[in-house]
């Protein structure tokens, strides 16, 4: 029962925050300039995710098969690469190097 | 419904399909990780329909398996979540009028990245529905896969998936990076989110990033 009332919760308070950014949108006239910054803010926090998800893994260092399978893919797709192959690139570089033995 | 896919042209429709079905094997491994570890089979297909939220997901189940309060994991999760409110504010201008809440809830990091990779409004809206939609049925088909047919995949690292995540959302937000003011606040982020991520709890690095950002380079 408290497993139930914890996953509400967490459920209540994801949706709040999902759905509280459309809400004020329709109550409120926004600027273009705050829609600016709310979309450079966008940016900012996936760059930040990417960073975050691409080295580590909890508190500690994810190891080097990861960053490297990722930069790899984010190399390629600043040549323009497909988005396919950057994503298999990506998954295939870091598999390999585990393969291979690099944490 | 004609205009719908007329707007969103193949190769995005594509490249959506590509990230729901890496999504879906993840929510697989989530599944038979949630069974694995002596839940019920009705917890992660309920977690997975009502939160919707891979990253928050895992580390409810984790901390809740390891002898950890069920609340505490629940502000755990939410932390990880908090980022959904800026993220809403930056795509509000997709999230109008009817269907709103339902768009809300499909709401994840490759659902923001795929909308704001967009150039105009149309098919900013079309790839939020398409990935939103096309994630939302593949993680929860996956989910209650893995849940059921219990330890089939357990370790998706192995297929380097934990790579491709990233990768996406590299991808996708490249192009915004074209302007020196968000790269500049990208980049000061970036590094400010792994500095603090060995100190702070998961979630708030890069709410602190995003602080840290705004301060150094903008708002001017």
């Amino acid at each position: 029962m408290t497993l139930l009332i914890a996953i509400g919760v967490l459920a209540a308070g994801t949706f709040a925050f999902r759905f509280a950014g459309p809400l004020l949108q329709s109550r409120i006239q926004i600027s273009p300039r705050v829609q600016t910054v709310m979309a450079t803010s966008a940016a900012v926090l996936l760059a930040a995710v990417v960073a975050t998800q691409a080295v580590t893994e909890g508190h500690d260092f994810a190891g080097f098969a990861r960053p490297v399978g990722v930069a790899v893919g984010g190399l390629l797709a600043w040549r323009n690469a497909p988005f396919l192959l950057v994503v298999v690139s990506a998954a295939a570089v870091t598999a390999l190097l585990r393969l291979a033995g690099v944490p | 419904m004609r205009t719908f896919y007329r707007t969103l042209d193949r190769r995005l429709l594509r490249d959506v399909a590509l990230v729901a079905l890496a999504d879906g094997v993840v929510g697989l491994s989530y599944g038979a990780i949630s069974t694995g570890s002596g839940f019920g089979a009705w917890l992660p297909v309920v977690m997975s329909l009502l939160v919707f939220a891979g990253a928050a997901q895992f580390l409810f189940v984790g901390l809740v398996a390891a002898g950890g309060s069920p609340f505490a994991a629940a502000v755990a999760g939410l932390l990880i979540n908090s980022r959904h409110l800026p993220f809403g504010m930056a795509v509000s201008d997709v999230l109008r009028g009817r269907g709103r809440a339902v768009g809300s809830h499909l709401m994840t990091d490759e659902t923001v990245a795929f909308a704001l990779a967009q150039d105009d409004a149309r098919r900013r809206r079309a790839a939020y529905w398409a990935c939103g939609a096309g994630i939302f049925v593949c993680w929860n088909l996956g989910v209650l896969a893995g849940a059921f047919a219990g330890t089939v995949i357990g370790d998706t690292d192995a297929f380097g998936l934990d790579a491709a995540f990233p990768a996406v959302l590299l991808a996708l937000v490249l192009p915004s990076l074209r302007e020196k003011q968000t790269r500049q606040a990208a980049l000061a982020g970036s590094a400010i989110a792994v500095g603090a991520t060995p100190i702070l709890p998961a979630g708030l690095p890069v709410l602190l990033a995003l602080a840290g950002a705004l301060v150094l380079v903008g708002w001017r």
